[in-house]
């Protein structure tokens, strides 16, 4: 079986978030960059499959070179070879269709992708991917089989989850749960120095144009100050909710 | 040249955010002087539509959509939206809708906003204000496309009544055979329980609650106020709780009316997953928690005394009103 991850390069977790020129830009000054928490995990049940079935693993990212500490991140984690499609990743429909010929040019069977990237969110590369491809497609996957050219996966759904099957060639959106947070990997010093050696290809963007702009950021309000309540004066919590924030 | 909008049911009955999306379809139609069309799916009722400015509806009754497939269901919006012009499709961010979403997009070459916040603000090009970094800010977005999709965030538009006529059409959209390469085989799901999706009020506990063994008191608070159950991030890694009741970054979001924090200290990412919730109440006993800067009440204190305080509290209030 021959596996796609794709990697988002996206601000680690702890990050505040700034934006710079008039509110326009993500300001990057002092920012980690990190694999996205959803791919990461992805990319962990591919390692499994690597190491129980023998798949291959290649992870590909769409962005300048500055992405490629993480995918070297990837490899040392024990991906097999890295691609980096040479374009900025503009809107969601251009990184899915430049993913989309990465994985119609190598055949791949499976593809991950994490359900959304933690920076903008937006939820639409594993879907379009499948789309554009034609391959089957399972959103917020939480579990993963493969025998043959069948799949079972399990999703979950609001309040639950559902087990389905379908067949290969397959994109799943990942997050946590299709391994579990103690599953993740950090690259041993072995592993890293591996992950020198290994390929990145940098290959060039297809023709895409792209479908949204992102024209304007900004920050949330702060909060206004908080109302501290007596622990022997619950009634007045009760009152405050009921009367003051109208929620119960 | 309608606004369409896809509206959710369960067991033959909208859900809530069908109502919510069909507002907001409505206040999206007024501003570009059009109608609202609603697509359903196996759903009685459709006239209720009609009190939340739906002038059209159109009824898919498919046994073969009885379960939510995806790839089938983008496909009859996809033709739904043809036979009607459809220039803006609304759906809104449920598991189900964020899955289809992108099919529809690409279905129809159209640009997809989700986590969309607010009505457009302006229509010439279609920009919208939607939630990006994790709610740690906002970002404004054109859509530059011929047909356009929005994806809004539960409990950010609210419903509005505007009671309209309402026409409804049965409609047939012909789906093929590949539009089922995906199927379930089994669904697990508790029947009773309020989901953190679906929830207006959203219990949440924290490391602070020491064990599993003390989620009664919590359990017991949700019930009283019909709410979800849900956790940090520490407490879904060391199992005490499924990781489906992790909130945050890299959990759920939660967009309550409601979200009560007991004994969670208020990670950044913690803060960010619940950011968009209303109002926020924090219990905890350490009072430089960081979840207090971010909550709009707090109580300093013991929460093995003050949850079971405060639930009685509650159910006095809860009886004295009913």
């Amino acid at each position: 079986m021959k596996i796609l991850v794709c990697i988002s390069h996206v601000p680690d977790t702890t990050s505040k978030i700034n934006f710079s020129e008039g509110d326009t830009k993500f300001d990057t000054a002092g920012v980690q960059f990190v694999i996205n928490p959803n791919d990461e995990f992805g990319l962990t049940r591919a390692m499994w499959f690597k190491e129980k079935q023998g798949a291959t693993v290649d992870v590909v990212n769409v962005g300048g070179t500055e992405t490629e500490p993480t995918l070297r991140k990837a490899l040392a984690i024990g991906a097999d070879s890295a691609i980096r499609v040479n374009t900025p990743a503009t809107d969601g429909v251009y990184v899915a269709k430049q993913i989309a010929k990465v994985a119609q040019d190598g055949g791949y069977d499976l593809i991950i992708a994490g359900r959304e990237s933690i920076d903008y969110n937006g939820g639409m590369v594993p879907g379009m991917v499948a789309g554009l491809i034609g391959a089957n497609f399972i959103n917020t996957c939480i579990g993963l089989e493969v025998e043959g050219n069948e799949a079972t996966a399990i999703r979950e759904i609001d309040g639950g989850k559902e087990t389905l099957k379908t067949s290969l060639p397959l994109v799943i959106g990942t997050q946590k749960g299709i391994v579990q947070e103690s599953d993740l990997r950090i690259p041993n010093m072995r592993g890293i120095m591996q992950a020198r050696k290994k390929p990145l290809n940098v290959v060039e963007p297809v023709e895409a144009g792209t479908h949204s702009e992102a024209v304007k950021f900004e920050k949330p309000q702060p909060k206004g100050d908080i109302k501290l309540i007596d622990p022997d004066n619950l009634d007045e919590l009760v009152n405050l909710l009921h009367n003051e924030a109208k929620v119960i | 040249m309608s606004v369409l909008v896809y509206t959710e049911s369960e067991e033959g009955k909208f859900k809530k955010t069908a109502f919510e999306v069909a507002s907001y379809a409505k206040g999206v139609a007024d501003m570009l002087g059009t109608d609202v069309t609603a697509v359903s799916f196996n759903a009685q009722g459709a006239g209720d539509l009609g009190q939340y400015g739906v002038s059209k509806v159109l009824k898919i009754n498919d046994d073969k959509l009885q379960k939510f497939n995806a790839k089938a269901y983008a496909d009859a919006i996809k033709q739904a939206a043809e036979k009607e012009g459809a220039k803006v499709i609304v759906l809104s961010q449920s598991a189900n809708a964020k899955y289809l979403a992108p099919l529809l997009a690409v279905q129809l070459d159209a640009g997809y906003a989700s986590n969309v916040v607010a009505l457009p603000e302006g229509t010439e090009p279609l920009q919208v204000k939607r939630t990006a970094f994790t709610n740690k800010a906002f970002n404004f977005t054109e859509l530059s496309t011929d047909v356009k999709i929005i994806g809004l965030s539960k409990n950010a538009f609210g419903l509005k009544e505007n009671a309209t006529e309402t026409k409804e059409e049965d409609f047939s959209p012909s789906l093929a055979e590949g539009d089922f390469s995906v199927n379930v085989v089994s669904v697990d799901k508790a029947a009773d329980k309020v989901t953190i999706a679906d929830a207006e009020i959203v219990v949440s506990g924290g490391r602070g609650m020491k064990g599993p063994e003390n989620w009664g008191m919590l359990e017991e608070l949700a019930d009283t106020l019909g709410a979800a159950t849900a956790c940090s991030k520490p407490v879904s890694d060391m199992g005490w709780r499924p990781h489906s009741e992790h909130v945050g970054q890299t959990g759920k979001p939660v967009a309550a009316n409601l979200y009560i924090a007991v004994g969670i200290s208020g990670a950044i990412q913690h803060l960010a997953g619940v950011s968009a919730s209303k109002t926020k109440v924090v219990i905890n006993n350490d009072p430089e928690a960081p979840f207090f800067k971010a909550a709009d009440y707090g109580v300093v204190g013991d929460a093995f005394e003050i949850v079971p305080k405060l639930t009685e509290k509650l159910k006095e209030f809860k009886a004295g009103n009913s």
